[in-house]
């Protein structure tokens, strides 16, 4: 059936709501199921063994130790996951993360897993696996990997993108290039250039919940995998893929999941448990640590980046470049390219240019991180714009204001422009109280704007309709943050009924058709486009069994409020059938109703924020601490207004942290020093004031409600924020995040010593 | 190896267990008497997510041994509705939408109902320095800090 995803402005009844989730009573009773409470009977303890080292050459590994401790039922190695990934390189690069075959990459890489009856037995076989390793040098930063004397981490990585091929191999997979328009001429028509070179350190999504899992491998060639993840159907297919069955004999059932922020988005250790289950013939449950989730999961990458931008007397930026240098860990990534797309994303630019590099490093896997990519580029853009509208003697409000993106406008990374607001929150940024807020000594207040793609992609939704006119509603995009409340409300609204009759479950791989995974802020996107599809789809059931039950033409029933009317004067006398009335029925009209939906949610709206953040700092110490904070942001149209501000409020406050506090600390020896939550400190309650939040609603007009993604964009622009603030509160530009007092403190003592 | 044999109150229930010297009071609530409510976000007391109340004084149960439970009253997020009726932090954590992803609301309602009983008029600072040893990653804390706020109101009412 043809769906019309197109806006229509309509008036809400249950859209714009704010009840209470459905899942919320077992999350505040402690009864909800994450990755970790769900166990099987006979379930066997798995645990993996990790790389001390940051780069060696695996020479032998001796298990039969482990083997014969009693209690032991499985022990595997790489060798126990062959190759089955066809000349897939980036499957390839997943296995082997999962675990090393020939070369340990980083510290923690996992190099051979146990099942044994307990967690004791199981940590006593990792001591007795012998491991025989040929230490090889290794490089941790991002700009040392990049030169040409560097440890080369894949002699086989030869960077792609350069106008001739090279000669040698180098750490430097990727270069990539967006912009348009002719710079150096824009430069040329300057009368003020600012240009900057920044660094940011690498951070972790930091989720409460470890990566848990239990799998259970039949020796039938079935297997059913429990598992917290942002994506089961992605989950399964890597899975099957890497253990050579076909998808469908493998079901995967998403738990409930704390916390992801693109981190749950990549196998390692199902793919490890689901072998060692198959290996034992016993189900295995798998939970990492807090120390494994920070040496061996997903974190983000550290950056180097140089920015300039020029701009006439009046205002008007004439050209803008940056050349941006992502880590990505071991194995070729595409964190750059996203960076270098979204650096100058807000602007309406005549010359611009972004270069980006993929830069190997001997440290985890780089995984997505809350719009990936994006928040390091926007701290350096942002950064610069804002020295160069001082340099102008223009506020920087009004600077972006003159010289944001509109409707229309070429983007830098190429697309044109539909209705977008980073216009309307730089206009509500410049009349918000925040802006008049009274600052103190040692006080700054800073700006900055941010912009996020957001994604659609593959969504199948099934709505089905009890007897008793309930309605059941089964998505496949993993609920992260409030969706089954958003989505049972679009199912109410398009139904018209109430927001209490819909029960919305997310549903496991077997029971619906694939869903892509919850990222790129899609969740409700995309899954409110397909439940609408589904509704419709249901809705048009319904008018046929209405008709049916009046024996009239189906054309002459509508749908309206929840009910099937007759329309028409001939069907005057006829009244109305409640939804209720309809499926009671249904046993002797045609049997069971339900509406399906299987679509690409294409068309999802581009979204920008602004954000005003006050910071004091002790002159003293380098302390800092955030006075007030304010999120203005753009979501299309908000389904659930208290979630989306809790998006709002989320992303602000990890950005605060990453700004402040959070790095990646590695050691001279490629260890990670800080893995674990007292040395990699998280913004705590007592860190942070309220948060502050305007929603906007410009319609995205590719989704029947206006409905765009809102999950991401507000990690983009804290950094530039807060930066922007302890730049003007010091005295000093700052260009090294995170800034934590030891770094602040050194900036200010440089400057004081400069000003001798 | 022999296990240790330990009697204790968990939510105004008699429980007895066998437990191992190592094995920490989270992990026997959770694996050996399947109270999954309190979770581990960190197995070293920097999350909060495993909180529990031992004989009225907020813990980690994740730095408490299973055998340090004899004789003493445990309190679980499982105890802290009365049958289908929620405390007042319970409600007002559903009313703000004080949760998102929830691994952590156990854990805060723990500390924050810790926090009410021994402070019930606190002030937006003294919430935030109550609730600093729990970590919130969804959230900002904002919705947190306004829920238990609003149920202070109530509870001062009841």
């Amino acid at each position: 059936m043809n769906f019309d995803p197109r806006f229509s402005g309509r008036k809400f009844t249950s859209v714009g709501t704010r009840p209470i989730r459905p899942d919320g009573i077992d999350k505040v009773t402690g009864r909800a199921r994450y990755g970790a409470d769900f166990n099987m009977a006979g379930q066997l303890v798995g645990r993996v063994l990790r790389s001390p080292h940051a780069h060696a050459r695996i020479v032998k590994i001796d298990t039969s130790k482990a083997e014969k401790l009693a209690g032991v039922k499985a022990v595997i190695t790489a060798a126990d996951l062959p190759d089955l990934t066809d000349g897939d390189a980036a499957m390839y690069d997943v296995l082997d993360n999962c675990m090393a075959r020939t070369k340990a990459l980083y510290d923690g890489h996992a190099v051979a897993a146990v099942a044994a009856i307990d967690a004791r037995t199981a940590r006593q076989a990792l001591k007795l696996i012998e491991i025989e390793y040929e230490l090889l040098p290794h490089v941790t930063d991002v700009d040392e990997a990049a030169k040409h004397t560097a440890p080369l981490i894949n002699d086989a990585i030869f960077t792609e993108g350069l106008e001739e091929k090279p000669v040698k191999p180098s750490n430097v997979t990727k270069r990539s290039q967006f912009g348009h328009g002719d710079v150096h001429q824009g430069f040329g028509q300057a009368d003020f250039i600012v240009e900057r070179s920044f660094k940011t350190e690498q951070t972790h999504q930091g989720y409460i919940e470890p990566h848990a899992c239990v799998a259970n491998f039949s020796s039938d060639g079935t297997a059913d995998l429990w598992v917290c993840t942002q994506g089961h159907f992605v989950y399964r297919q890597h899975c099957a893929q890497l253990l050579g069955m076909e998808a469908s004999k493998l079901r995967v059932t998403s738990s409930e999941i704390g916390g992801g922020f693109g981190g749950k988005t990549h196998v390692w250790a199902e793919p490890v448990a689901l072998a060692l289950s198959r290996k034992a013939g016993r189900p295995v449950k798998l939970v990492m640590t807090r120390d494994e989730v920070f040496r061996a999961s997903g974190p983000t990458s550290a950056t180097s980046i140089d920015v300039k931008i020029g701009a006439r007397k009046d205002g008007t930026i004439t050209a803008a470049e940056a050349t941006l240098r992502y880590s990505c860990g071991p194995y070729a990534g595409s964190w750059a390219e996203i960076g270098a797309m979204t650096a100058f994303a807000c602007y309406k630019l005549d010359n611009v240019k972004t270069v980006g590099y993929e830069v190997l490093v001997n440290r985890p896997k780089t995984a997505a991180y809350r719009a990936p990519s994006a928040p390091m580029a926007a701290f350096a853009v942002e950064s610069a714009v804002d020295e160069l509208a001082k340099k102008i003697g223009m506020d920087p409000v009004d600077f972006r204001i003159k010289n944001a993106a509109q409707e229309g406008t070429r983007s830098s990374y190429g697309p044109v422009y539909g209705p977008i607001g980073i216009g309307p929150t730089l206009e509500a940024v410049k009349s918000h109280p925040h802006m008049k807020a009274p600052l103190g000594k040692n006080q700054g207040r800073g700006m900055a704007c941010g912009f996020w793609f957001n994604f659609g992609g593959q969504t199948c939704t099934d709505l089905n309709i009890g007897m008793d006119g309930s309605v059941s509603l089964a998505v496949g995009t993993v609920d992260v943050g409030g969706s089954r409340a958003s989505l049972s409300l679009v199912a109410a609204e398009e139904l018209g009924i109430d927001y209490s009759q819909v029960k919305a479950i997310v549903a496991d791989t077997s029971s619906l058709g694939y869903n892509d995974m919850t990222d790129g802020s899609r969740g409700t996107f995309s899954s409110s486009m397909a439940t609408i599809s589904a509704a419709r789809n249901a809705i048009k059931i319904l008018r046929e069994r209405a008709a049916q039950m009046w024996d009239i033409a189906v054309d002459d029933v509508v749908w309206e409020k929840g009910h099937a009317i007759a329309r028409g004067e001939k069907h005057g006398n006829l009244g109305k059938l409640s939804l209720k009335e309809i499926a009671v029925e249904s046993g002797k009209t045609g049997g069971p109703i339900a509406g399906h939906s299987e679509l690409v949610a294409d068309g999802a709206g581009v979204s920008f924020a602004t954000h005003i953040c006050d910071i004091e700092v002790d002159p003293d110490t380098g302390a800092t601490r955030v006075i007030r904070y304010t999120v203005v942001q753009d979501a299309g149209k908000a389904v659930h207004p208290t979630y989306v501000e809790g998006q709002y409020q989320g992303g602000a406050a990890q950005g605060i942290g990453w700004a402040l506090n959070e790095e990646y600390i590695y050691g001279k020896d490629g260890r990670l020093q800080n893995a674990g939550f007292l040395d990699y400190r998280i913004p705590v309650c007592s860190d942070l004031p309220m948060i502050d939040t305007q929603i906007l609603e410009i319609p995205n007009p590719n989704h029947p409600y206006g409905v765009r993604g809102v999950g991401e964009t507000s990690i983009v622009p804290p950094l530039a924020a807060i930066a922007n603030a302890v730049s003007n509160a010091a005295g000093v530009r700052m260009t090294h995040i995170p800034m934590s007092p030891p770094r602040i403190l050194a900036a200010i003592e440089a400057e004081r010593e400069w000003s001798k | 190896m022999a296990g240790i044999a330990v009697s204790t109150t968990i939510n105004g229930d008699a429980v007895e267990y066998l437990c191992q010297p190592d094995e920490t009071l989270l992990d026997v609530l959770r694996d050996r008497l399947g109270l999954t409510g309190a979770k581990e976000g960190c197995g070293t007391g920097d999350c909060g997510a495993c909180s529990i109340i031992l004989d009225d004084r907020l813990v980690c149960s994740c730095l408490v041994l299973g055998a340090e439970a004899e004789g003493r009253r445990v309190e679980t997020i499982e105890g802290m509705a009365h049958g289908d009726t929620l405390h007042p932090l319970q409600q007002k954590f559903l009313e703000h939408a004080a949760l998102q992803c929830g691994i952590c609301t156990p854990g805060f309602l723990i500390a924050a109902k810790d926090l009410l009983a021994k402070n019930p008029d606190p002030t937006e600072e003294e919430i935030r320095f109550g609730l600093a040893g729990n970590l919130c990653r969804c959230t900002g804390y904002d919705k947190i800090v306004r829920a238990v706020q609003d149920a202070a109101i109530v509870m001062k009412g009841a």
